[in-house]
């Protein structure tokens, strides 16, 4: 797998994901994800490879490319982590984790300097009930805390710690919700 | 003490992606090797969840008295579980009890999720074992006319939000005359508070099989395309391994069942798009193409996916038909209150003790949901308010906790029933900060297609920051009532035009969050507003 290869390896991957799915109709997205599993993302240069060979023009394929929150045009970091910020979540305090992720000094949407980690977030993982959640590297994390999201951060895999109901709001919502709580 | 005995214990902990969220990998993997280490014998069964999400994982194990559960288990538990008994169903303080017969499961009236929970997902076996097929095989007994007037009889309407009649959509697409057709299903999910059909597909796929499937019978299709928003990666994997799974058994391709029905199906994974779950967008990204909303007329029954007959359903809508088809259109009607026919599958999520799924009879009142399934707030403090039907649906105060789960009466209270997804707050949260995120979210997910919502998005989020800044304040009111206004009469689809929904709602019953009278409580109001100091670059919340 490459990120970073150069133009004639992008246009053979390309024209070979195309030639996979010449078959299906409205190929354009399964092409696209594709694509970005082998390179990690939709590299500029591939746009006109896509037009040539899904007979579209370049500003279709750009279009499409842009309006997918999924596609990306640069590589992510090493350890990819979404947070959910859907109402569910923020009902548990999910902007807490933005909070922590930004203290930490990292931008939501952007990769760190070094590579490491992208930290973005995402509208709802499905998991409302075990709020707040959390994607990392393909990984769901229900009943994330501040603490908890610093070690995915850090790129550690985060074992799952023993938790019961009775303890885990505490845990998730420690500062200032139990602040609140005790005032 | 050890289990010795020739045959196994079987013991079932989810695969559900919430469940696995909080650790049941980690279990299986510690009852795989007590197995592999010889002290116990198990036969460990992934099953889908039972929807009692504060207990997962929930292990069950099978013993003559029936499925017994402990739960919530962490990997940590099981030495001391398998010490205790478990496999013979024996004490221990995390038993719950059988648990068919736990209250908040045997309260409920499971249709759609009967099977979600107790079986094995991916066992064909399983699935005919218990009923499946049922509804496939009686359908294909009939004429497709007569398929769709048991669904138009039994009163089942689109589960996906809109409650329009399945049987009126059907009936449609079967009178038009063309020889391709689609039966499209819309996953993509993507409404805060709403799981139920990620777990149908994780915990019953080919359940959403048999459903499509009848629907093609139903109107002429030969195509199915089931988009799942790319969110659910378990989902996905789930259902691309039972369509396989069904195409070997013939229950997808040529000759269905040995009938003369012919129908496949195809999987395609969405881009985190959250528009594409309204039925034209997601026509459009099947399709290619930017997930951008048609308009209607023409209506998706007779110009749909690539311009042909097409029927789009929700997940819980086509999950729900093979039901129908099994036990006839009049025990699916007998069910339910008004012209609410039949069960929903209530979604209690958020900041809420015991959340997870309850499919029951239309007519349940939200406090029931909330208070006794529910058990308040998992913060302990009161509740305040829930948002029901998704992003775009109300904020409804506790006062108005009393309506009955029906299309009909959320739609007279000014609020939205929608798929049945019910998100609590406590009495932490800012209802002016919740409304803003209601612009917030229609700014970052508008399609861009229609300017009420792409524009006005932008500028209620203004709008609202203005109020509570106390800028002229009165103005600004006049300004942002106009301007709901407006996105409701003038978008296109229902992202624009119900946007206002939890706006006006927040307004209407919280108007002291609005307007300073409501000292909030001492809890710091994080803003997505606020400017990132570090970068100067604000990327994350704007249009």
């Amino acid at each position: 797998m490459t990120t970073s290869g150069s133009d004639m390896s992008v246009e053979s991957v390309v024209r070979r994901v195309v030639a996979d799915h010449r078959d299906q109709r409205g190929a354009l997205l399964p092409v696209l994800h594709a694509v970005q599993a082998e390179l990690g993302h939709v590299p500029q240069e591939a746009i006109p490879v896509l037009a040539d060979g899904l007979n579209l023009s370049r500003a279709d394929v750009h279009g499409v490319v842009t309006f997918y929150h999924d596609f990306r045009r640069e590589p992510a970091g090493r350890t990819t982590v979404r947070i959910c910020r859907a109402e569910a979540c923020q009902s548990l305090g999910a902007d807490r984790l933005v909070s922590y992720a930004r203290e930490s000094g990292l931008t939501l949407g952007e990769t760190s300097a070094d590579g490491a980690v992208t930290v973005e977030q995402v509208f709802c993982l499905g998991n409302c009930a075990l709020g707040p959640a959390v994607e990392a590297n393909g990984r769901l994390y229900g009943r994330m805390s501040p603490s908890r999201l610093g070690s995915l951060l850090d790129g550690a895999p985060n074992g799952m710690p023993k938790q019961t109901p009775e303890e885990t709001p505490n845990e998730t919502l420690d500062g200032t919700l139990n602040a609140a709580v005790s005032s | 003490m050890k289990n010795s005995s020739h045959t196994a214990a079987t013991v079932y902990v989810p695969r559900d992606s919430a469940a696995r969220s909080v650790g049941a990998d980690e279990v299986a993997g510690a009852l795989q090797r007590a197995a592999t280490r010889g002290d116990f014998a198990i036969d460990v069964v992934r099953n889908g969840s039972r929807g009692m999400l504060w207990l997962e994982p929930m292990v069950e194990v099978v013993t003559p008295q029936g499925r017994v559960g402990y739960g919530p288990v962490a990997a940590g538990d099981v030495d001391g579980l398998l010490a205790a008994g478990m496999l013979d169903g024996a004490d221990h303080p995390l038993r719950l009890g059988l648990v068919d017969e736990l209250p908040w499961l045997a309260r409920q009236t499971r249709v759609t999720f009967a099977r979600v929970g107790v079986t094995d997902p991916l066992s064909t076996r399983d699935y005919t074992e218990h009923g499946g097929l049922a509804g496939l095989r009686a359908a294909l007994d009939m004429t497709p006319a007569d398929v769709v007037a048991q669904v138009t009889e039994s009163g089942l309407r689109g589960r996906g939000g809109a409650g329009f009649p399945a049987g009126v959509k059907w009936k449609t697409v079967l009178d038009c005359a063309d020889e391709l057709k689609f039966v499209c299903c819309n996953a993509d999910e993507g409404d805060s508070g709403t799981f139920a059909d990620r777990m149908v597909m994780e915990g019953d796929p080919f359940l959403l099989i048999e459903g499509m499937t009848i629907a093609a019978h139903a109107v002429g299709a030969s195509e199915g395309y089931l988009y799942i928003r790319s969110e659910y990666p378990d989902a996905i994997a789930t259902m691309r391994e039972a369509i396989e799974t069904a195409r070997e058994h013939g229950w997808l391709g040529k000759g269905i069942l040995g009938s003369a029905l012919d129908f496949d199906l195809h999987v395609r994974v969405g881009a985190g798009a959250y528009i594409c779950g309204e039925e034209t967008s997601m026509l459009e990204s099947l399709e290619g193409k930017r997930g951008t909303v048609r308009a209607k007329p023409p209506i998706p029954a007779i110009e749909g996916l690539f311009g042909k007959p097409t029927v789009v359903n929700n997940v819980l809508t086509l999950t729900t038909v093979p039901v129908v088809l099994a036990n006839g259109a009049k025990a699916y009607q007998g069910l339910g209150v008004g012209r609410s026919r039949g069960t929903q599958v209530f979604q209690l999520g958020g900041n809420i003790a015991r959340g997870g799924i309850v499919e029951t009879a239309f007519g349940i009142t939200l406090r029931e949901l909330i208070e006794d399934y529910g058990g308040g707030t998992r913060t302990g403090r009161p509740l305040r308010t829930a948002q029901v039907g998704g992003p775009l649906g109300a904020y409804l105060p506790t006062s108005m906790f009393d309506l009955p789960m029906d299309y009909e009466a959320f739609a007279e209270a000014g609020a939205m029933l929608g798929h049945g997804g019910i998100v609590v707050f406590d009495d932490s949260v800012d209802m002016a900060a919740q409304a803003r995120f209601a612009m917030e979210f229609c700014a970052a997910e508008s399609c861009g297609k229609c300017t009420p919502c792409r524009v006005g998005s932008v500028r209620g989020v203004e709008v609202i920051d203005k109020i509570v800044a106390g800028t002229h304040r009165d103005e600004n009111l006049a300004l942002l009532e106009d301007l709901c206004d407006l996105m409701t009469d003038g978008s296109l689809c229902a992202m624009g035009g119900l946007t206002p929904m939890p706006v006006r709602s927040a307004l209407t019953h919280f108007p002291d969050d609005f307007l300073g009278g409501r000292r909030l409580l001492d809890i710091q109001p994080v803003r997505a507003s606020q400017p990132v100091q570090a970068s100067g670059a604000r990327t994350e919340g704007t249009a």
